[in-house]
């Protein structure tokens, strides 16, 4: 039997980092700062796939289940005897499988942003925020209990917003962090209320008490019902909302795109592949309540899920941003990720949408932070955002152009690469529990391989733009992460997930459905052929069809309108008819009160200041006046 | 025991020092010359003290005692009030106690 009491150093050594990195950053060297980071973050990788490896071959299973184990824990904070908060480490499939991600993907971000970043101001500074990012991300997924999950969650958002904000001498990336960070924030209001209303009706904060399927917490807290819903319900819809928010769904999606503001490589690691799936972890950790308690809530989050994928892939059509585009494009694959949870079942073949789920967030993780990276490159390359300011380039990237082509593939669901398994599954699990869910899914499928291909011919093929200086393929440091990611995006389908994260942490049987599988591919190459039609060579044919459907591209390519309701709202009408009087009333009622009284002191003692001559004097002659005064009174008036 | 001089004068002598205390303590303008007032004041409280103990207790010692202290106390008095003088002359050249009027409004 393995105890796994080293995992607490998983999240020691990157907080230590940040200590050493944030305090004593300046003083060293910017390479050696970065150096360490990076190093830092090695020996975590190495500690996870170990305990990977110790978790999921060397431990025994009971009745064919992998143990929830914890390795850690302490009482932080005792509320009443039997509800208190603990920090601790708990071991189980989807947290090891986090490990697996965020370090792989966190290691190859630290080793691609020493070339990136290479000569900024702020250099150590940047991997100190890595490091803490790196830490909470951690915390966040080793969580043993929902409150402590709560603190690495606000944690992350903090590392988020530090990080957006990056080049704080740039309005639009300060703007951007702060959007980020209330938006989010906002969205974490209703965790909170979630938690409140859980822990208030089951009495415990504890994971594996809560997710029990046959424990207490799931049977008390259905029975009582309000509005209609059970009480378990309402507070997983709450808790669902703070995963809304740090996923970028509708309609908390707005501050992802703007958070492209910060560096590339912080975008590959925080908005593409760790930080924003912590909604779907949220839910897949969770999931137990949702599946067996809180059947509405699990709705919501298929429906939700559903939406957010079509609407973003719409949008993602239509932007010239690189950036924005892959943003977009994650908020899509995420609302995937959240519908494969939505329609999945407990247990068994049941829980193949919660698999999907998982295996999806794997390849997604792979192959985003690919693409990220891979718009990285280009951006170093070319200098610019912008499509139009590119073209031709695969005879000057040719690294890039491979591996950001073999993502583009993965992302598309073709055959052999891992986004194809992971998509089939999600397909199948929508198509055995709503038809309807299905459709929008399998048409998001064809939407996505044509934004997607639209961004490779855009980039790669075409024009060869004329470039000031010609681009020139990235450093090794850089081109290393690509190489490996590419790989683990490209292999990555083979891993058996049936066997080893599924909702019952039972292993089961499933197999590629070909009924699925082979239209779902045949939409993808449907899609990149009609990418390759509109901009494989220049043609007119994009353009004219854009002015044919001038309205709804005008619509999607201003995102429906979103980011303009979301300011019409506030500052329309909370603002104004909120705020306004709210302030009036501070500035003149309150204010005034407060201004009223020193008024009134102050001409008081303009009158009488000219007793204070400072005329010694004088003040005798009072005293000694006075004095006299009291005498004369105390013996001949006083009786 | 009484020798002839009546209770009564010394306190009228006690009192003619007292005021004359005060007047000159209202009235100059020189610090010394305000000084030397607060001391007639002081020693007409002496006066008062003796005389009373040697006419009401005879017997007693705490009004002797008493105007002992006082001198003791009115002669560090006057160490800090020349002090503080002499200050006073450092930083306004002047020893006027009209012209030393820093501490009004």
């Amino acid at each position: 039997m393995v105890t796994f009491t080293y995992t607490v150093w998983i999240l020691l050594i990157p907080f230590l980092m940040f200590i050493l990195l944030g305090l004593a950053g300046h003083k060293l060297k910017p390479k050696l700062s970065g150096l360490l980071g990076t190093s830092g973050l090695a020996v975590i990788t190495a500690l996870s796939y170990i305990t990977a490896y110790l978790y999921f071959f060397q431990t025994e299973k009971i009745d064919g289940a992998f143990q929830k184990i914890i390795a850690y824990n302490a009482t932080w904070l005792q509320l009443t005897d039997d509800l208190h908060i603990d920090i601790g480490v708990l071991i189980d499939p989807i947290s090891v499988m986090m490990l697996i991600v965020i370090t792989t993907v966190s290691f190859m971000v630290h080793i691609y942003s020493l070339g990136y970043m290479k000569g900024e101001k702020g250099f150590e500074r940047y991997y100190a925020f890595l490091s803490l990012f790196s830490f909470s991300m951690l915390g966040l997924v080793l969580s043993t209990n929902i409150f402590e999950m709560y603190i690495f969650w606000e944690l992350v958002g903090i590392s988020s917003y530090l990080l957006i904000g990056f080049y704080y001498q740039k309005p639009s990336a300060v703007k951007a962090s702060k959007k980020a960070f209330i938006v989010t924030r906002f969205a974490d209001m209703g965790f909170l209320i979630g938690i409140l209303i859980l822990s208030f009706n089951t009495k415990t904060l504890d994971f594996i008490t809560l997710t029990d399927p046959a424990g207490p917490a799931i049977a008390q807290g259905s029975g009582i019902s309000f509005m209609g819903l059970s009480v378990m319900t309402w507070s997983m819809i709450f808790v669902y909302m703070g995963g809304v928010g740090k996923s970028a769904m509708f309609p908390f999606h707005i501050w992802l795109p703007d958070a492209m503001e910060g560096p590339t490589p912080v975008s590959a690691l925080i908005h593409a592949a760790t930080m924003v799936v912590a909604g779907v972890y949220l839910v897949a950790r969770m999931f137990p309540i949702y599946a067996l308690a809180a059947p509405a809530a699990l709705d919501v989050v298929a429906y939700v899920g559903a939406f957010s994928s079509l609407f973003a892939a719409v949008i993602a059509c239509t932007q010239t941003d690189i950036k924005r585009v892959l943003a977009y494009s994650t908020i899509s694959q995420i609302g995937y990720m959240m519908l494969a949870l939505g329609v999945s079942g407990y247990g068994g073949h049941e829980g193949l949408g919660y698999m999907a789920s998982m295996f999806h967030l794997f390849t997604h993780a792979m192959f985003k932070a690919l693409l990220f990276l891979g718009a990285g490159a280009i951006i170093h390359a070319v200098h610019s955002n912008y499509m139009n300011d590119m073209g031709g380039l695969r005879k000057y990237l040719p690294i890039t152009h491979i591996t950001f082509l073999i993502a583009c593939l993965t992302i598309s669901g073709i055959p052999p690469f891992s986004g194809f398994f992971s998509k089939d599954e999600i397909l199948a699990a929508a198509f055995s529990h709503n038809k309807i869910l299905f459709a929008i899914e399998y048409a998001v499928a064809g939407i996505t391989a044509f934004y997607m291909f639209r961004l490779y011919f855009n980039i790669f093929w075409g024009e060869d733009t004329r470039y000031e200086h010609t681009p020139h393929e990235a450093p090794v440091t850089m081109t290393i992460p690509l190489i490996v990611l590419a790989i683990g995006a490209a292999v990555s389908g083979i891993i058996p997930f049936n066997k080893l994260v599924t909702s019952d942490s039972k292993a089961f049987e499933s197999e590629i459905e070909w009924g699925i599988a082979v239209p779902s591919v045949l939409i993808g190459l449907l899609g990149i052929g009609i990418a390759y039609i509109f901009y494989g060579k220049k043609s007119s044919l994009p353009d004219r069809l854009a002015a044919t459907f001038k309205y709804t591209y005008k619509w999607a390519y201003n995102k429906f309108y979103i980011d303009e309701i979301y300011l019409f709202i506030t500052k329309k009408i909370i603002f104004r008819y909120i705020s306004e009087p709210v302030a009036w009333f501070d500035r003149h009622i309150v204010d005034g009160t407060m201004n009223a009284i020193a008024t009134v002191t102050q001409a008081v003692s303009f009158r009488i200041r000219g007793f204070q001559s400072g005329q010694l004097q004088k003040y005798v002659y009072v005293f000694i006046s006075g004095a006299i005064l009291l005498a004369v009174i105390f013996i001949y008036l006083w009786h | 025991m009484n020798t002839g001089v009546p209770l009564i004068y010394f306190l009228i002598l006690a009192a003619i020092m007292f005021f004359a205390g005060v007047y000159g303590f209202l009235t100059r303008r020189n610090l010394i010359t305000i000084l030397m007032s607060v001391e007639l004041i002081l020693n007409s409280v002496n006066i008062n003290f003796v005389a009373y103990n040697r006419y009401l207790y005879p017997h007693k010692l705490e009004g002797f005692f008493f105007s002992l202290f006082v001198i003791a106390v009115a002669a560090s008095e006057a160490a800090v009030a020349i002090a503080i003088i002499i200050n006073i002359y450092r930083r306004f050249t002047t020893i006027n106690v009209e012209d030393v009027d820093t501490m009004r409004y």
